[in-house]
């Protein structure tokens, strides 16, 4: 690497390679891509994610069946959405299920990801069948489920009776159609969180093990003081894709319980989906779906601000 | 014992026996053992093994046969009939239409990335990290919660019931997560590379061509990886935007398999199963790239 690239102004880097920011004037913009390259990526984005956005909000002021043109309604839905039953039991459904994901995941995961980041051997085959579910769609492992938990014939009827249900019928009863949810949804989903903390604990450095040995700290000791502490960001990260995604859960719903019985699973993005789709009542359905964005978006801007991301530093820094 | 290091307990099973051989040696490179990580995955093992095994033998198996005698029985005498039913359905069409979708969406989104990517790491301005914190905030916008006006820009670009409907949704829906891996991936290229390439004369094409996309190798596997995911398992916007049977992808076709297979459990998990394995083909030759790709977004 010819080092005389800009005379007289460089230190040579050091040879990790970590790239960290520069006053610009130190470097020639010779070679620096002009923001026109973002031009298409960002339009496209925009076209159909930050548009629609801004839109869902504009609709939830209306009322629009789906086809001709949305009527404004001023705050109509807005006020009935305040009153509407169903939508306090939808949010307190979402929030309890997603708070109770957080809770089931995040220690299965964050133990199979250190484990899954170690050198044993038998380490590949157990991957791939770990990681299983998180290829195949919520709608396979929906119907999957939805046949190990048909009271009947399913997987339920023979172990129904020690969990309480003897009859098997777990999908007939409110707080056994919620768990199934919950555990479905956990079941799917705790792979792609393993492979966030697996890449994680991948690249915590390995001299903090050996001075932690040194220093006489056991397993379980240095999993909590040299693992847990540098997982900090990912923990991070990863909650707040749990909380997200927590919202993608609908696909579960529909096929697994329908939003039943009754409607206690009933969780917001359902409501949405029948309010919007069966109901056709579109406005009243983006005024639903606001509350999700507000949610979502408050979320995101925790995670720019707690992970440090937008700061744009090497994922090498640091080492 | 000759050499401690290769033979490490197997998982969860401590190590029986009288004292261990002196540890001098082994001091520096420590088993980074941890019982309680071993014995949870041993329980994951059971907990998606189990429903595993129970959707493969199901297939297996008549319909007579899995009403009578459950779901965890071992098939007594096995056959393929359920995958010839699946067959004899759509099936094919909605694997064709589901590969066009993956196909497509997943060279939308690369191309858009990498550009995306390079000026996000590569110019310097204040701008290029507003664009990159419009993707991050953009990792949160939950597909679920805009379909309505999605649904209502494509009827308005009539693309509504045509492969297209799903295609560039799900690609945008991907972007970001694709923009903060390649980011991360791009970031870590040599500055003094860039510069000595300007210096060398090269454009900004010639530097994106010759130096960031052939280092970025890892970080693009990844994002067709990713990609191919989502729009192989993508439920919602086929859902909503699409109506006839020549644009139904496969886990549309799934879902409407329940009718079609009502009482027929084996023959729609087999349609399950068939719906799985192309991508976990793809999955075990890609494995390693989408554990390293993920690092820069689960990691520091």
């Amino acid at each position: 690497m010819p080092a005389s690239a800009t005379p007289g102004t460089t230190v040579k880097e050091p040879p990790t390679g970590a790239v960290r920011a520069r006053p610009s004037r130190a470097s020639s913009g010779a070679g620096r891509p002009g923001l026109g390259w973002a031009v298409p990526g960002l339009l496209f984005f925009t076209l159909f994610a930050i548009i629609p956005m801004l839109l869902v909000v504009a609709l939830s002021f209306t009322s629009w069946q789906g086809l001709g043109l949305p009527e404004w309604t001023g705050g109509a839905n807005w006020s009935r959405l305040w009153e509407d039953p169903e939508m306090r039991q939808a949010i307190w459904l979402s929030v309890l299920l997603t708070g109770l994901s957080w809770l089931f995941q995040t220690p299965v995961a964050l133990l199979l990801g250190v484990w899954a980041a170690g050198t044993q051997r038998n380490r590949a085959v157990l991957s791939a069948i770990f990681f299983l579910p998180l290829l195949a769609s919520s709608v396979a492992l929906a119907l999957l489920w939805k046949s190990l938990l048909d009271p009947n014939f399913g997987l339920i009827a023979d172990i129904g009776p020690y969990i309480g249900f003897p009859d098997g019928n777990l999908l007939g009863d409110p707080q056994g159609a919620f768990a199934a949810v919950l555990f479905v949804a956990s079941w799917q989903f705790i792979p792609f969180h393993t492979l966030l903390y697996q890449g994680g604990a991948r690249q915590i450095p390995k001299s903090l093990y050996d001075a932690a040995y040194v220093d006489g700290a056991g397993t379980v000791r240095q999993f909590f003081s040299v693992t847990l502490p540098q997982l900090k960001n990912t923990v991070i990260t990863s909650s707040v894709l749990m909380v997200v995604g927590a919202l993608t859960f609908f696909d579960t719903v529909l096929i697994l319980t329908e939003g039943g019985p009754g409607t206690d699973t009933t969780i917001v993005p359902f409501l949405m989906y029948t309010t919007g789709f069966d109901a056709f009542d579109m406005g009243y359905a983006s005024a639903i779906a606001t509350i999700l964005v507000a949610i979502a978006t408050g979320v995101s801007l925790l995670l720019v601000r707690l992970t440090g991301f937008s700061a744009m530093r090497s994922t090498r820094e640091g080492m | 014992m000759t050499d401690v290091l290769s033979k490490r307990p197997a998982t969860g099973s401590p190590e029986h026996g009288g004292p261990r051989p002196a540890s001098g040696r082994r001091s520096f490179r420590l088993p980074r053992w941890n019982y309680p990580a071993g014995f949870a995955s041993l329980i994951w093992l059971l907990v998606v093994g189990v429903p595993l095994y129970a959707l493969v033998t199901s297939t297996l198996r008549t319909r007579d046969d899995y009403l009578d005698s459950g779901a965890l029985s071992v098939p007594g005498d096995p056959t393929l009939d359920n995958y010839r039913k699946v067959f004899e359905s759509d099936f094919l069409t909605y694997l064709a239409n589901t590969a066009i979708v993956t196909v497509a969406t997943a060279a939308i989104v690369v191309v858009l990335a990498v550009t995306i990517g390079y000026t996000v790491v590569r110019t310097r301005s204040r701008m290029s990290n507003r664009i990159f914190q419009v993707f991050l905030l953009g990792l949160a916008i939950p597909a679920q919660a805009v379909i309505i006006p999605v649904y209502l820009i494509i009827t308005k670009m009539h693309l509504y019931d045509s492969l297209l409907a799903i295609i560039l949704p799900t690609a945008a829906f991907t972007l970001p997560v694709s923009v903060v891996i390649l980011a991360g991936t791009m970031r870590d290229i040599d500055e003094e590379m860039y510069e000595s390439m300007a210096l060398d004369g090269a454009n900004s094409l010639r530097i994106l061509r010759q130096l960031v996309v052939p280092l970025s190798r890892s970080g693009i596997s990844t994002v067709i990886v990713y990609a191919s995911l989502q729009a192989w398992n993508n439920f919602l916007f086929p859902l909503i935007l699409t109506q006839s049977p020549e644009t139904r992808v496969l886990t549309l076709g799934l879902y409407d398999f329940v009718g079609q297979f009502r009482v027929d459990i084996p023959a729609l998990l087999a349609a399950v199963v068939l719906s799985i394995v192309p991508i976990f083909v793809v999955y075990l030759f890609a494995r390693r790239q989408l554990v390293s790709g993920l690092m820069g977004v689960g990691g520091k």
